[in-house]
């Protein structure tokens, strides 16, 4: 994953709420085994019917729980692979906001005043360092969790991180707990 | 201090702050590739093969296709091939297409006694949440978590917040669990319980059956929960009880659940009371879970919201829906039946479903399926006759998969057509490309199968 700092440009606006994976990448695209060229396809249902039209700009503004439903990564890397870098919405759906930030795209809850205000607005910019978004008309603050932010703004691995935490995940099964569960592969 | 089941779960599985300990990881083959990749290129190993388990379900046709390699569509193919290999080459156990172990991951887990109360268990998919009904918690995660679980048998996770859904009174004559869960998604919206982890309670819940209790836990996610979970008692240790993945010292396992359930005066951040006796038999009329009402009820109208947001998405689903406001639910005509998903497609289900048929047949307008939840399931049902009552009244009988759930193999609805199915979503094109989902019980699918249009079951004989 690159770090990423400062996200700014045009917004494009999906004014809708409950927008579902399924929405985001159909399930027909999911039988690909690698995590590129997902962006051919997102949204391939609304677009290609023409019910929405979306500029592949580095800011999409989206609705209340944005991402509901699948917990497909897919729909993240199609974003992602379409040009998205920040995503931002009044409220997201708990996986897609998990699957956004190991995949550098930047998730930004706002309340839908400040959405509404950035999707005016048309441009803005992201700063994750500052936790601000601003925009002509304003200047917002958003929260998100120091982890995360620690981790977008290095871009760094989360499982190279974990790996070097070993001992204490050694520690952990030493101690017995991990053994209570069931074996696989003695099946 | 008085913990809930939750957090007595979370804090046995801390490893660190942030970073939770996984003791079983159910792996399919839609999320896994990449993940699989990822060690690859970066020459890492699965840390606990011991502690994971894999199966095809997504991809797989439900003809009876007897192994991976036959499969006709290129792309599954590839795809439940790759999981076969990647399992092979990191020592990952598989019950494939042909194996009698095969089935939806969420059926299967409970099935080979491996979901049990207390273990922290994971999945690339979000209705890992079913597994809770043992007492267990149960994450749903993404490909990228997938990966991190494999290498390092660890979550990063932020512990949620917690949330206390406690029913009220006695469900009515012919009114399931699926009933109540898709009427306590109605109530909370499907962002209703996003950030938390549900604990279902309730003198109604104890009285449920293990199949019950998954069916309300697997469709948490549909009301945007982190995870379900339900208090482990003698029916869950009875489950559990003689199945292959049991415990060996069983008793002193039970012991070490009996103090798993919420203690006395424990708090929840968020608590819920809902009147189950006011709960009737349920169908959805639009394109999210929440968007449901009583079978007796009509389609709403959509004018008659107060938030432009809510108003704009009912006329949207209406119009993809075809439907009009106003019009009976018991008057919208079916094309196409689904019994399956892992939502509802145990062997009680099954039966369930079969009770109502009744030496009846299936109307001549309507195409229906039957699609058991795993291999053992089928042979379980088959062994009862079920296959035969299910054939005989023109219901089609097919091999364990997640079929029509979720269209990602050959059984998908041709566009404009009008399905009543078990299944958990009913989001636009979900069981394919303008297919039109209605959300019901299996009792519900079975009788709208043979009416060719919902019925109210409790008045229906």
């Amino acid at each position: 994953m690159d770090p990423v700092e400062v996200i700014e440009g045009k917004v494009s606006v999906l004014d809708r709420a409950d927008v579902d994976t399924d929405q985001i990448i159909p399930k027909q695209f999911l039988k690909r085994i690698e995590r590129s060229g997902f962006g051919d396809f997102l949204f391939h249902d609304w677009i290609r019917s023409g019910q929405i039209e979306l500029e592949p700009n580095p800011i999409l503004l989206a609705g209340r729980n944005f991402g509901s439903g699948s917990s497909r990564e897919h729909a993240v890397w199609a974003l992602r692979d379409y040009g998205f870098e920040a995503v931002i919405a009044p409220a997201f759906a708990d996986i897609f906001y998990v699957n956004c930030t190991k995949n550098g795209l930047v998730p930004v809850i706002l309340d839908e005043e400040a959405c509404r205000a950035i999707a005016h607005a048309g441009e803005a910019r992201v700063d994750v360092d500052d936790q601000t978004v601003n925009f002509a008309g304003g200047v917002v603050r958003f929260e998100i969790d120091e982890e995360i932010k620690h981790r977008l703004l290095h871009g760094l691995d989360d499982i190279g991180i974990t790996l070097q935490r070993g001992d204490e995940i050694d520690a952990f099964e030493r101690a017995g707990a991990a053994d209570r569960g069931p074996v696989t592969t003695s099946l | 201090m008085p913990k809930t089941l939750f957090d007595k779960i979370w804090d046995a599985h801390a490893v660190a702050d942030g970073l939770i300990y996984i003791d079983l990881h159910l792996v399919h083959e839609v999320t896994s590739p990449q993940a699989f990749e990822g060690l690859r290129l970066e020459g890492r190993s699965v840390r606990r093969p011991d502690k994971t388990i894999a199966t095809a379900d997504h991809n797989v046709p439900t003809d009876g296709t007897p192994a991976a390699r036959l499969i006709r569509d290129e792309l599954s193919r590839v795809q439940v091939e790759t999981l076969e290999r990647n399992c092979e080459e990191f020592g990952v156990p598989i019950y494939s297409l042909g194996s009698h172990r095969q089935g939806i991951v969420h059926v299967i887990g409970p099935e080979l006694g491996l979901t049990q109360p207390g273990l922290t268990v994971v999945c690339g998919d979000s209705h890992t949440s079913t597994h809770g009904a043992f007492g267990a918690l149960a994450l749903p995660i993404g490909t990228s978590e997938v990966e991190h679980v494999l290498a390092t048998q660890c979550l990063i996770q932020r512990r949620p917040k917690t949330m206390r859904i406690s029913y009220a009174g006695e469900l009515g004559a012919s009114v399931t669990p699926k009933d109540l869960i898709l009427a306590t998604i109605g109530k909370l919206g499907t962002g209703g319980m996003a950030g938390h982890a549900v604990e279902y309670a309730g003198p109604l819940i104890s009285a449920l059956s293990m199949e019950g209790r998954m069916t309300i836990c697997n469709m948490t996610i549909e009301g945007g929960g982190r995870a379900g979970m339900i208090a482990p008692d003698d029916a869950t240790f009875e489950w559990v009880r003689a199945r292959p993945a049991a415990p060996d010292e069983f008793d002193a396992a039970v012991e070490r659940w009996r103090g798993l359930p919420t203690d006395e005066g424990a708090s929840f951040d968020q608590q819920v009371e809902i009147d189950a006796g006011a709960i009737s038999p349920m169908v959805t009329w639009g394109t999210t879970p929440g968007m449901v009402v009583q079978v007796t009820g009509a389609v709403p109208d959509p004018a008659g919201l107060d938030a432009p947001a809510d108003r704009e998405a009912a006329e949207r689903a209406l119009a993809y829906m075809a439907l009009e406001p106003g019009t009976p639910m018991r008057e919208i005509p079916l094309d196409r039946v689904f019994i399956g998903s892992c939502t509802n497609s145990r062997i009680g289900d099954l039966r369930e479903a079969a009770s109502m048929i009744d030496g009846r047949r299936v109307a001549d307008s309507v195409r229906a399926m039957v699609v058991p939840g795993s291999a053992k399931v089928k042979a379980e049902a088959e062994s009862e006759g079920l296959d035969e009552v299910f054939r005989a009244a023109g219901f089609e009988w097919r091999a364990a998969g997640c079929s029509m759930c979720l269209g990602m193999n050959p059984d998908i609805l041709a566009e404009g057509e009008r399905c009543a199915s078990t299944s958990n979503r009913n989001f636009e094109g979900r069981q394919g490309k303008g297919g039109r989902t209605h959300l019901v019980s299996p009792r519900m699918a079975a009788a709208a199968a043979l009416e060719g249009h919902f019925v109210d079951i409790r008045e229906w004989a």
